[in-house]
C-alpha cells in the first residue's frame, strides 16, 4: 500500500510539475504573539520540487513561518495552501494535512518511549492504516537509506544527535510527504554529526523532495537550494539565488547578518 | 488467638472484599481518571473546565462526606436504592480516587517534553492518538510513584467503607475486637498486617514497573 502511494504522489509531482502549479501558497500572512508582530505580510509561494532555505537572524520568526505552513501555529490573517487547498482549521482534516508535511525539528523529537523501527511505523499504521507487516519493511528501507537499520530496535536516548535526527527524517519521510519543513535541523548537532545530516538532506533534495529549510548551513544553501529567502523582523527582506544572495546581499541587513556570519 | 484462626474463612473472605473494592475501584479511577486528565488538557475548553471543576470540588470534599452522599442522601431522594454495598463502595471510591488519578496524571503530561506532542501532531495524528500512543504511556511512566500513593490510599480507603455495613476487612475487626477484648491487640496487627501486605504489592508493583520503563528509556 505504501508503495502504491508513493507512486501516486511521484505521478502527483510530474504531473504538478508540469503545469507548474505551486505547492506551497501563503499570501499576506500575518501573525502576533501578544504585541510581538511575528509574521508580518509574508507572501510566499514554492514550486514542487524546490528547495528553500530561510535564513535571518535569531527571532526574525523563521520557525513561526515554517511552523505555520503545518498549522503548529495558527496565523491572524491572509492564507496558507497547500496543493491549492487551504489549511483546515482543526480535527481530523487538519491532522491530513500534517500527514501530507513533513517536519524535522531542531530538537529531534524522537518518541522517546518507542524504538527506531517504532517511531518510524508510528504514522503509516496509526494514520494511513498501514497493516504493520507493510509498515516496517517500508520502515526498514527509509533506515537503510539514512544508514540506520541497525539500530532499528534502540530506544532514541542510544543513538546521537546525528542518528536521531536521521531517523526523524525517515519518520517524516514514511508519511511520503508531499513538502518537508526542516527547522534548524543540525543546529543541535556536535559538528563531527552535521555532514551526516546534511547529506541525507541534499540527497533528499537531488530526489526532487519539495523542501523549506530554516539553516544558516551555507554549504547547504549552495549545494541544494534553489533559492534563499533572507528574513528579518518577521518580514522577508530579501529573496535570491544562493549564488547571488551569498556573493551580492542587496540589502544592509542581509549584508549586515551575511558578515557576521562568515566571520565565525 | 482462637477467635482468629477459627474464623479464617470470614477473615479471608473479608479481605476478599477489601481487595475486591480496591481492584475495581483502582480500575476504574485510573480509567475515570485518565479521562479526565485528557479532557484538562485537550482541545475543547467545555470538557476542560468541567474537568477542572470535577476535580476540585472532589479534591474539596472529605471522603467520608462523598459515602454520606452516596449511602444515604442519594439513595434518600430514590436513586442507588437497589444497588449492591459493593458497587456503591466502588461508586463512592472511584468519583473520589479518580480525581487524585487525574490529578497525578495531568502532572505527568506536563512532565512530557512539548515536543513529543508536537512531533506526532506533525506525522498527522489525531489528539485521541496523541495521547494514547505518545503522551500518555510517557505521562505513566512518569507518574508510577504518585499514581502508587493515590492506589495505596484508595486501599486503605476501603476502610471507610466499613462505617457503612460493608462487609470488610476492618468492619470484621470490630466485630472480633468486641467478642474478644484480650485479643484485641493481636486481632489488630493480623488486619493490619492484612492491609500491610496489600499495600506493599502495589509498591512492588509499581517498583517493578518503574525499573523496566527506566530501562526502555
Ligand atoms: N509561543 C510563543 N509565544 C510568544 N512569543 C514567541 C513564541 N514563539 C516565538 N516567539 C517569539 O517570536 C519571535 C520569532 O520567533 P521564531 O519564529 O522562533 O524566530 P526564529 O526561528 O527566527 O529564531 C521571537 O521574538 C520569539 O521570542
Ligand atoms: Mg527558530
Amino acid at each position: 500500500m505504501a508503495r502504491v502511494r508513493r507512486m501516486t504522489v511521484q505521478q502527483d509531482r510530474e504531473i504538478n510539475a508540469a503545469t507548474g502549479q505551486p505547492l506551497v501558497v501563503l499570501e499576506k500572512v500575518n501573525k502576533h504573539f501578544g504585541a510581538l508582530h511575528v509574521l508580518q505580510d509574508i507572501d510566499l509561494s514554492i514550486k514542487r520540487g524546490e528547495v528553500v532555505v530561510v535564513i535571518g537572524p535569531s527571532g526574525s520568526g523563521k520557525s513561526t513561518l515554517c511552523r505555520a505552513i503545518n498549522r503548529l501555529e495558527t496565523i491572524d490573517d491572509g492564507s496558507i495552501t497547500l496543493d491549492g487547498q487551504p489549511l483546515p482549521a482543526e480535527g481530523k482534516a487538519l491532522a491530513n494535512l500534517r500527514a501530507e508535511v513533513g517536519m524535522v525539528f531542531q530538537s529531534f523529537n524522537l518518541f522517546a518511549h518507542k524504538t527506531i523501527l517504532e517511531n518510524v511505523t508510528l504514522g503509516p499504521i496509526k494514520v494511513r492504516g498501514v497493516k504493520k507487516a507493510d509498515a516496517d519493511k517500508r520502515a526498514m528501507e527509509l533506515l537503510e537509506r539514512v544508514g540506520i537499520a541497525h539500530q532499528a530496535q534502540k530506544y532514541p536516548a542510544q543513538l546521537s544527535g546525528g542518528q536521531q535526527q536521521r531517523v526523524a527524517i525517515a519518520r517524516a519521510l514514511a508519511m511520503d510527504p508531499k513538502v518537508m519543513l526542516f527547522d534548524e535541523p543540525t543546529s543541535a548537532l556536535d559538528p563531527e554529526m552535521i555532514k551526516e545530516v546534511l547529506d541525507v538532506m541534499v540527497e533528499l533534495a537531488e530526489q526532487g523532495m519539495t523542501m523549506v529549510v530554516v539553516t544558516h548551513e551555507m554549504g547547504f544553501a549552495r549545494t541544494a537550494a534553489h533559492r534563499v529567502v533572507f528574513m528579518a523582523d518577521g518580514a522577508i527582506a530579501e529573496e535570491n539565488t544562493p549564488h547571488e544572495f551569498f556573493t551580492n546581499p542587496r540589502t544592509a541587513r542581509a549584508q549586515d547578518f551575511l558578515g557576521k556570519i562568515l566571520k565565525h | 488467638m482462637d477467635d482468629v484462626t477459627s474464623n479464617f474463612d470470614l477473615v479471608l473472605s473479608a479481605f476478599w472484599l477489601t481487595i475486591q473494592l480496591a481492584l475495581i475501584s483502582g480500575l476504574a479511577s485510573l480509567v475515570l481518571g485518565t479521562l479526565l486528565a485528557a479532557m484538562r488538557v485537550g482541545p475543547v475548553a467545555v470538557l476542560r473546565r468541567a474537568a477542572g471543576v470535577y476535580v476540585n470540588v472532589v479534591r474539596n470534599t472529605p471522603l467520608l462526606i462523598v459515602f454520606l452522599f452516596v449511602f444515604i442522601a442519594i439513595p434518600n431522594v430514590g436513586y442507588l436504592t437497589d444497588t449492591p454495598f459493593l458497587l456503591k463502595g466502588v461508586i463512592a471510591l472511584t468519583f473520589y480516587t479518580s480525581a487524585f488519578v487525574c490529578e497525578a496524571l495531568r502532572a505527568g503530561i506536563n512532565s512530557v517534553p512539548l515536543g513529543q506532542a508536537e512531533a506526532a501532531r506533525a506525522i498527522g495524528l489525531t489528539f485521541g492518538q496523541n495521547m494514547t500512543n505518545v503522551v500518555l504511556p510517557q505521562a505513566f511512566r512518569a507518574v508510577v510513584p504518585p499514581l502508587a500513593s493515590v492506589l495505596i490510599a484508595l486501599t486503605k480507603n476501603t476502610s471507610v467503607a466499613a462505617a457503612f455495613g460493608l462487609l470488610e476487612a476492618t468492619a470484621r475487626m470490630r466485630g472480633f475486637t468486641n467478642n474478644n477484648a484480650d485479643d484485641r491487640l493481636l486481632i489488630f496487627a493480623t488486619f493490619a498486617l492484612g492491609y500491610i501486605i496489600v499495600v506493599e504489592l502495589i509498591s512492588l508493583g509499581a517498583f517493578g514497573l518503574e525499573r523496566r520503563w527506566k530501562a526502555a528509556r
